[in-house]
């Protein structure tokens, strides 16, 4: 079905946005604490159009609020890489460039849809996409190719989050219903690893060997986490429904 | 941080054709992560379409001390701005 591809695909932006939205007043420096949200409202403002679209197609009366808000984590069917808790700064920085990666591609191969909203999504999210690569690019060489300390937590990060690599890549019932309408994620797997060999070789990293990949989050299966974000992120909306401001 | 991060003033340029302007300053390890910075913490408004990175320490500024010797001499010298000209009206606006 479209509609429940669209909402992996916004799931997928929603989750990783409020990931990075939780290191606004956090950050090390005055310029990431902007930087960060200001990738954070890039796919969040991405999500909101694809729920809004996801809801109207499904016809069910639900709304960007509705779907954002008002399901369950076994309900999200983002992949498990964007619930991935931010760390610190290399777990963050990879985690971007990793999805960034396989957006970019997605989004311009999304550029030819049979939707138009899709389309419309499509030609702002490859421009976001691609300053994210190069945003998250150029702190993962700085910090790969920088000192003993930063190197050591960026192989600690390309190790954590390798075995949520794959799982990126698979196309879910859902997502091959929507031919047409969405790309397929496999096709992009090309794309995705001449951007990640061109920062790793700068960055003097190796790619690791995934000892396995960890599936599940396209059928709803997450980690611990994700409830813990949903329920930071919810509790506004269901204490004071409807509210706005 | 500023020992260890330099620091960089920002210089954007609203649109074509007219000039960058300093927009104020950031703090980044290099000039490329000091463009990011500029275009994350200076142009989240649409303010403008190209930036312009300087090292601070690489600006040599006049001293405020000589700001007497410096400017004073041209404050009695209004003959210098061209008010003193009758323009034809077939000149229209200059």
């Amino acid at each position: 079905m479209v509609w429940q591809a669209l909402l992996e695909l916004a799931d997928d932006h929603l989750v990783l946005g409020h990931r990075l939205s939780e290191w606004c007043g956090h950050a090390p420096m005055l310029e990431e604490d902007l930087a960060l949200p200001n990738m954070a409202l890039d796919l969040i403002g991405t999500a909101r159009t694809l729920y809004a679209r996801a809801g109207e197609i499904e016809g069910a009366g639900r709304d960007e609020d509705a779907l954002a808000y008002l399901r369950g984590e076994r309900d999200y069917r983002n992949c498990l890489l964007v619930e991935r808790p931010n760390e610190d700064f290399a777990h963050t920085m990879l985690r971007q460039l990793y999805f960034a990666a396989l957006m970019k591609p997605y989004w311009e191969a999304a550029m030819g849809s049979s939707d138009p909203v899709v389309q419309g999504v499509a030609g702002k999210a490859v421009k976001e996409m691609a300053y994210h690569i190069r945003h998250a690019g150029e702190w993962v060489i700085r910090l790969g190719d920088g000192t003993e300390e930063s190197a050591a937590r960026m192989r600690d990060a390309v190790a954590a989050l390798a075995i949520y690599v794959d799982e990126m890549f698979d196309d879910s019932p859902a997502a091959l219903a929507a031919a047409g309408v969405l790309p397929r994620r496999a096709d992009l797997r090309g794309a995705f690893d001449a951007t990640i060999a061109a920062v790793f070789s700068g960055a003097m990293l190796d790619q690791p060997a995934a000892p396995y990949a960890q599936r599940g989050g396209r059928d709803g299966l997450h980690s611990e986490g994700l409830g813990h974000m949903l329920a930071v992120m919810q509790s506004l909306h269901r204490q004071h429904p409807g509210a706005v401001w | 941080m500023t020992q260890t991060t330099p620091l960089w003033e920002v210089f954007i340029r609203p649109r074509n054709g007219l000039a960058h302007k300093h927009a104020g300053s950031i703090h980044a390890a290099d000039e490329v992560l000091a463009l990011q910075a500029a275009r994350d913490v200076y142009t989240r408004r649409g303010e403008g379409n190209s930036i312009w990175v300087v090292r601070s320490a690489d600006i040599y500024a006049s001293d405020p001390d000589q700001t007497a010797e410096n400017f004073d001499p041209a404050a009695d010298k209004v003959y210098r701005h061209p008010t003193f000209y009758d323009i034809p009206d077939d000149v229209g606006h200059m």
